[in-house]
């Protein structure tokens, strides 16, 4: 192979991705307001977004990067994800006290493994990706060094992303002896020319992927460090990871088993059903006793990553286009709760109890009416765009003719209406009490002009996307048409 | 013939101080196992015809991971006396000899021949090992060799972050 | 010559004994060498099927894992102290102000 100028060009995104990254983390050393690193990072994150926009499709380093329409509508999400949850965070670090520099360019950093996820046409881009994204999200999970439940947040995280990567690891080692090769399109070719569909060892490996990246997505039964991790890490690094590694698992699970793996479609479609419907049962069973609502949100996490699973169950372009377009939906509904959850976090109250929501309409009518949106749009009522995610993967799936999974998910989906719809009623329905006994205490809001952004952003994405559905819809679709 | 010997020596050696990494009650002595099992599985490599990566793996995992954890233990001054296992040991040992039953059924039941490659051992040697790692690594691996620096600083940066005391 | 499934099943033990030691032990330290355990019997896995194919995909997967093990020891160790300062305990199994 030769090195090949045209090779930058598809790569570009990346470059500039890195670059911005290296520049906050020298720029920090200079500038002493931070929020205009997170300015910095923001416009950085837009450029690579247009980069990626203009970027042409190919492959480059002899097929190690592929560039098409599938990874681009992933970078999106995960650049939207990254913008979002940096406008977010400006004033959450500054009362964490935790106002660093190497926060926002860690966040980038994460962002771009899972860019490089997305475009991984081979095992070791993949799994090199995969670690830069994971390394950086440990880090920032144990980001408020001075607080104990985020030391656990990020021990826990640690140790189970890294046990995941061994497994995941195996499988690939797996593979690599059955076919001599880890690139993506040549492991389906030498599966198909050697009739190798029920070698025992591709069944195995085809688990321990599953193992690995059912971790990464946090789908039950490999959930369990998900709850103590969404719920130690800081508020706006738990959204940013409940979406974005998420989001970049399913990118990497889609790649891997829809090319490398068609020939043993129905084996790991049949592997992911229970996944997927232990994922949505434990995700909105567990969720009802939580007082916490990060944890609520955590195992809301759970149950959403089982909805998408559907999507991928269905193992068709109309699946990965259902699962891709759910997961662009989340983004903006998931965001948009924690914007609020950290809007309410002060420099005295933590916001983080169901109790703390008593009353908000009253206090704060226009918070409120973002978090009616944003609680709707998680349950999947219409008009919001979470109906709308939600209605096209149980349609893909059932069109594929899994019609009792869709029913189980379906009857979770109403239960789930229980705890999202709880903190609307205890919103709507309660009067504001003091509990700290003061006459007239209100708790101040932690406003900013970004977040302020964020919620209109994220509450208008939902409410666009839940009236005018299509236009989501083509995009995912025009995007998985080279697949 | 020599070689088995020299592999039945090696395999004995890994698997048993291996064990004893997760078997002893004080951290210093399952470092300490922990290290002769790299430094065996390094040999492995060696009859592998991989000098170069053993000389990485006693380098980097004996050199720099172990060391660190060797520090890590002193800098903390970790207690001996407590329990060291948890409540799963039974379920664990059952699953772990469950699941290795298990992938040595597979594997010894399937022929595992991947496709040959482009560097047979008599190229290699003629070639040395390192160039032949080298000129791989350095045109069709090129990519995720730049994303491996970048996860070294990211480990640089998260280390500093963390660990020390005013920032 | 050795055939390959004994270096298939050596790194099969070496992986089962890292994973149980990660299920089993308490201690912070010991589960992150068990983490160390299991990485390496990937390792010879990968090391193995790259000899007896001719290929250096292998080798080059090593390489690459290797230089992970180390980031990943690093940041480990990094967020071990940053717990200790606040805990003083190395026990993952204590640390439980998660509920959960």
């Amino acid at each position: 192979m030769q090195f090949l100028p045209a090779d930058m060009n598809i790569i570009m995104p990346e470059i500039i991705m890195a670059l911005i990254a290296i520049i906050i983390l020298l720029a920090d050393l200079v500038i002493k307001r931070k929020k205009s690193l997170a300015f910095l990072g923001v416009i950085g994150a837009g450029v690579v977004a247009y980069t990626i926009m203009m970027d042409s499709p190919g492959a480059a380093f002899s097929g190690m990067f592929i560039s098409d329409g599938y990874s681009k509508f992933f970078k999106l999400i995960f650049l939207v994800n990254v913008i979002l949850v940096t406008m977010i965070s400006v004033k959450y670090i500054i009362i964490e006290k935790i106002n660093l520099g190497e926060y926002y360019s860690l966040m980038l950093f994460s962002t771009l493994g899972m860019m490089v996820m997305a475009s991984a046409g081979d095992l070791i881009t993949l799994y090199v990706g995969l670690e830069l994204m994971a390394l950086s999200t440990y880090v920032l999970t144990g980001f408020i060094r001075h607080n104990t439940k985020s030391n656990e947040a990020a021990i826990k995280y640690f140790l189970l992303g890294a046990f995941s990567s061994a497994f995941l690891l195996y499988g690939i080692s797996m593979i690599y002896g059955l076919t001599g090769t880890l690139e993506l399109k040549d492991i389906a070719d030498y599966i198909n020319k050697n009739g190798l569909e029920n070698n025992k060892v591709l069944m195995l490996s085809m688990i321990l992927f599953v193992v690995g990246f059912g971790f990464k997505i946090a789908a039950a039964p490999f959930h369990m460090w998900a709850p103590d991790a969404y719920e130690g890490a800081p508020t706006s690094i738990t959204a940013f990871m409940s979406v974005g590694t998420k989001a970049a698992g399913f990118a990497a699970i889609g790649r891997v088993f829809m090319i490398a793996l068609p020939a043993i479609k129905l084996e790991w479609s049949t592997i992911l059903i229970p996944l997927a419907i232990l994922s949505i049962a434990v995700g909105n069973i567990a969720a009802i006793a939580q007082t916490n609502i990060k944890r609520m949100l955590a195992y809301s996490a759970i149950a959403h990553a089982g909805y998408a699973l559907l999507g991928v169950i269905a193992a068709d372009n109309e699946g990965i286009v259902s699962m891709m377009s759910y997961l662009m939906i989340y983004t903006f509904m998931n965001i948009g709760a924690f914007a609020v959850i950290i809007m309410l976090r002060g420099e005295g109250a933590k916001g983080e109890d169901i109790n703390d929501y008593e009353g908000l309409a009253k206090k704060h009518p226009v918070l409120a009416a973002f978090m009616l949106i944003f609680m709707f749009s998680l349950t999947g009522i219409p008009p919001t765009a979470g109906f709308i995610g939600k209605f096209y993967v149980f349609m893909s799936a059932i069109n594929a003719g899994y019609v009792w999974p869709v029913v189980v998910a379906v009857i979770f989906s109403a239960i789930s209406a229980y705890f999202y719809l709880r903190i609307v009623m205890y919103m709507y329905m309660k009067e504001p009490i003091n509990n700290v006994g003061v006459q007239n205490f209100e708790p101040l809001l932690s406003t900013s002009p970004a977040i302020g952004i964020v919620l209109i952003v994220a509450a208008a994405a939902l409410l666009g996307i839940g009236i005018f559905p299509s236009f989501l819809l083509e995009l995912a679709r025009a995007a998985i048409s080279g697949f | 013939m020599i070689l088995n010997i020299l592999f039945f020596y090696l395999a004995a050696v890994t698997i048993i101080s291996a064990l004893f990494v997760v078997i002893k009650r004080n951290a210093v002595h399952s470092a300490i196992a922990l290290l002769v099992t790299f430094v065996h599985v390094a040999g492995i490599f060696l009859l592998l015809n991989s000098e170069f990566l053993a000389a990485v793996q006693i380098l980097v995992y004996a050199g720099a991971i172990l060391v660190l954890i060797i520090f890590v233990i002193m800098y903390l001054n970790v207690t001996q006396r407590y329990r060291m296992f948890n409540r799963l040991k039974l379920i664990a040992f059952f699953v772990g000899v469950v699941l290795f039953a298990e992938v040595l059924y597979i594997i010894t039941r399937t022929a595992l021949k991947g496709q040959k490659g482009e560097f047979p051992i008599a190229k290699v040697m003629e070639m040395g090992n390192t160039e032949a790692i080298g000129k791989v690594l350095f045109t069709d691996y090129l990519f995720p060799f730049e994303i491996a620096s970048l996860i070294l600083l990211v480990a640089m940066i998260g280390a500093i972050v963390l660990a020390k005391k005013e920032i | 010559m050795i055939p390959l499934h004994y270096y298939l099943i050596l790194a099969a033990m070496l992986f089962m004994i890292g994973m149980t030691g990660f299920l089993v032990r308490r201690n912070f330290l010991t589960v992150l060498m068990s983490i160390e355990l299991m990485l390496n019997a990937v390792n010879i896995n990968f090391v193995a099927f790259a000899h007896y194919m001719d290929s250096m995909t292998g080798r080059i997967y090593v390489f690459f894992i290797m230089t992970v093990a180390a980031a990943e020891a690093a940041i480990g160790l990094a967020i071990l102290i940053s717990a200790y300062r606040n805990t003083k305990t190395t026990f993952v199994d204590e640390m439980n102000s998660l509920k959960g």
